[in-house]
């Protein structure tokens, strides 16, 4: 590996020109110079940065736009007579047309801008649930979920008297479907689960779990957060009610998510917050809310990041979200078979269908240590429960290492971190 | 390396391989769980007092090499210390990873062998938890201890 200290202006040494080797064609060479932070050397070596499960890197054309956006558009949206205003209205609204495209959505009233998908739980819950649910309502889960697609139901089923049903998942981290389908009820309302498992990677047969759920009654609500960058989505063909994406997670700025909902749905559901923008008359007696979907999103929003995100789609549908998808997994199976060489190495997560993500433990060595140890040679990972600490338990550990990959991960990375697990063995073997 | 092994020292190393007094104790005099919910590494610590004296000390549970060997060190350390001694310990060796220059490790005999932590910010809640752990088992409080 390269050990050779780099400028943020100088070229990593020892690098495999052009292309990955894979059969993807995306051109490795010019993507990863989109990328300013891979240019930044940590710790006096360049970063292999694996650790984009919990959030991507972003491309200058993302990192431009926003600042471009405080440079010469700033102005607050949908209530200005003047220039900026309107500019950036335009702009704002520009993105909505384009998440509804990206995510496959029929009417750009469906797209509703948030914070996040964390956001998008809580308003599905509050807005849609609260009202809906009563004693003896059931709410299906499955045993992968990441907190924040377990937590606000938790928190609506204390409020309602609802009940959440968890569906289990086999030793490679696939949910079983004979037992989700054992699971949904006329009971069941609302079917929650992810499209990604953040933890262990498993690609869950959403049109499948979304057709089930549907025909039992329930309304199907999916967590996109760990697919919007690394598979497409159509959001018409799943067929689903609910789906949310985080920006962050798919080269976009923090703070900014979109959350796709049916029509029908959003106009029966009351506002999640109260507030400017959502809002069509007000007095103190009564007020008149705003149509879709600006019902949604009181006060004013992450204009730049909005902004920011529909560059972020941008850049993902240049590159092709197939090509990227092929990318991934052609360096899945590498790093799944480069992993396989440590010993006392186990991989927690081996689900057929499986994204870029690489969970593992090694004997002797708890992922606090591995991390740190991988941290001093450049490499980040993430070492922990990856806020699925009930998938955690399912496999028996507390904690794992998480090798996540994306869209500029290239063979050197993971020849990289199998380099510096081979350090782990040596102080812990 | 150099970093690395200034954290893994060869003692450090050793206990977290093989920790001692790592067992559960029948009819503890104090009994008090620690829980660190960022990596969600929990102990169970227990203590048995001879009039004011810490006669035994063992703990259990899963943590890293960091906060396994800080736990071991601990009851090696403490084991046959008055209650009085135990607080000033467990306070200049909190004191040495939290606040820097102020503590100076010689004073804490063995458990300086941690003291290369504080280079390591994330990792200073893997070292304390223990020690969180006996402030709230001194204290007799029910609650678990928490490095939040």
């Amino acid at each position: 590996m390269s050990t050779t200290p780099i400028t943020p202006e100088s070229t990593p040494q020892g690098r495999t020109p052009a292309t990955t080797g894979d059969r993807s064609g995306l051109p490795m060479e010019a993507l990863r110079r989109e990328f300013p932070i891979l240019r930044v050397p940590v710790r006096g070596r360049r970063l292999v940065y694996l650790d984009n499960a919990a959030t991507t890197q972003k491309p200058q054309s993302v990192i431009e736009a926003v600042a471009r956006y405080y440079f010469r558009q700033n102005a607050n949206i949908h209530r200005g007579v003047h220039y900026l205003s309107m500019e950036a209205t335009q702009a704002y609204e520009e993105v909505r047309e384009k998440t509804r495209r990206f995510l496959g959505a029929r009417d750009t009233r469906e797209i509703v801008f948030l914070r996040g998908t964390t956001e998008a739980v809580n308003l599905v819950a509050q807005s849609y649930g609260r009202p809906l649910l009563g004693p003896g309502d059931e709410i299906l889960i499955t045993h992968l979920e990441h907190h924040s697609n377990i937590v606000p139901w938790q928190m609506v089923c204390r409020q309602t008297g609802a009940i959440l049903r968890v569906a289990p998942i086999d030793d490679r981290g696939e949910v079983v479907l004979e037992e989700w389908k054992q699971l949904l009820s006329p009971r069941t309302r609302i079917a929650a689960f992810a499209h990604v498992s953040n933890a262990l990677g498993t690609i869950n047969p959403i049109r499948e779990m979304t057709a089930l759920a549907r025909a039992a009654g329930a309304a199907v609500f999916i967590d996109g957060a760990q697919a919007a960058a690394h598979t497409p989505i159509r959001v018409d063909e799943i067929d689903c009610d609910f789906y949310c994406v985080s920006g962050h997670k798919m080269y976009g700025p923090t703070g900014i998510g979109a959350l796709y909902g049916r029509l029908e749905l959003l106009e029966s559901m009351p506002p999640y917050q109260g507030g400017g923008d959502m809002i069509a008359s007000v007095t103190f007696e009564e007020t008149v809310y705003n149509e879709l979907p600006h019902k949604f999103e009181a006060g004013t929003p992450n204009i730049a990041g909005t902004i920011g995100l529909g560059k972020a789609i941008d850049f993902l549908q240049e590159h092709g979200l197939e090509r990227i998808a092929a990318h991934e997994d052609a360096l899945l199976d590498y790093g799944t078979n480069r992993l396989r060489e440590i010993e006392g190495l186990r991989l927690v997560g081996t689900a057929r269908h499986k994204a870029a993500i690489l969970g593992f433990t090694v004997d002797g060595a708890h992922p606090h240590d591995v991390g740190t140890i991988l941290d001093q040679e450049g490499i980040a990972v993430r070492a922990g429960h990856h806020c699925a600490q009930p998938a955690m338990e399912r496999f028996g550990v507390a904690a794992t290492v998480r090798a996540s990959l994306g869209i500029y991960n290239d063979k050197d990375d993971i020849d990289d971190l199998i380099a510096g697990l081979h350090k782990v063995r040596e102080l812990f073997g | 390396m150099s970093d690395l092994r200034d954290l893994y020292q060869e003692v450090v190393l050793d206990h977290g391989r093989h920790p001692r007094n790592f067992h559960p104790m029948e009819s503890p005099d104090r009994q008090s769980v620690g829980f660190n919910p960022l990596c969600g590494d929990k102990l169970t610590l227990y203590l048995r007092y001879r009039d004011d004296i810490l006669e035994d000390i063992s703990f259990q549970g899963v943590g890293c090499a960091i906060s396994t060997a800080s736990a071991s060190l601990l009851t090696e350390v403490l084991k046959g210390k008055t209650r009085a001694e135990a607080e000033t310990i467990l306070h200049e060796f909190v004191e040495l990873l939290t606040s820097p220059g102020e503590a100076d490790p010689e004073r804490l005999g063995k458990l300086a062998v941690l003291a290369g932590v504080r280079d390591f910010p994330v990792r200073v809640k893997c070292a304390t938890l223990a020690w969180r752990t006996l402030e709230a088992a001194l204290a007799g409080n029910a609650a678990p201890a928490s490095t939040e």
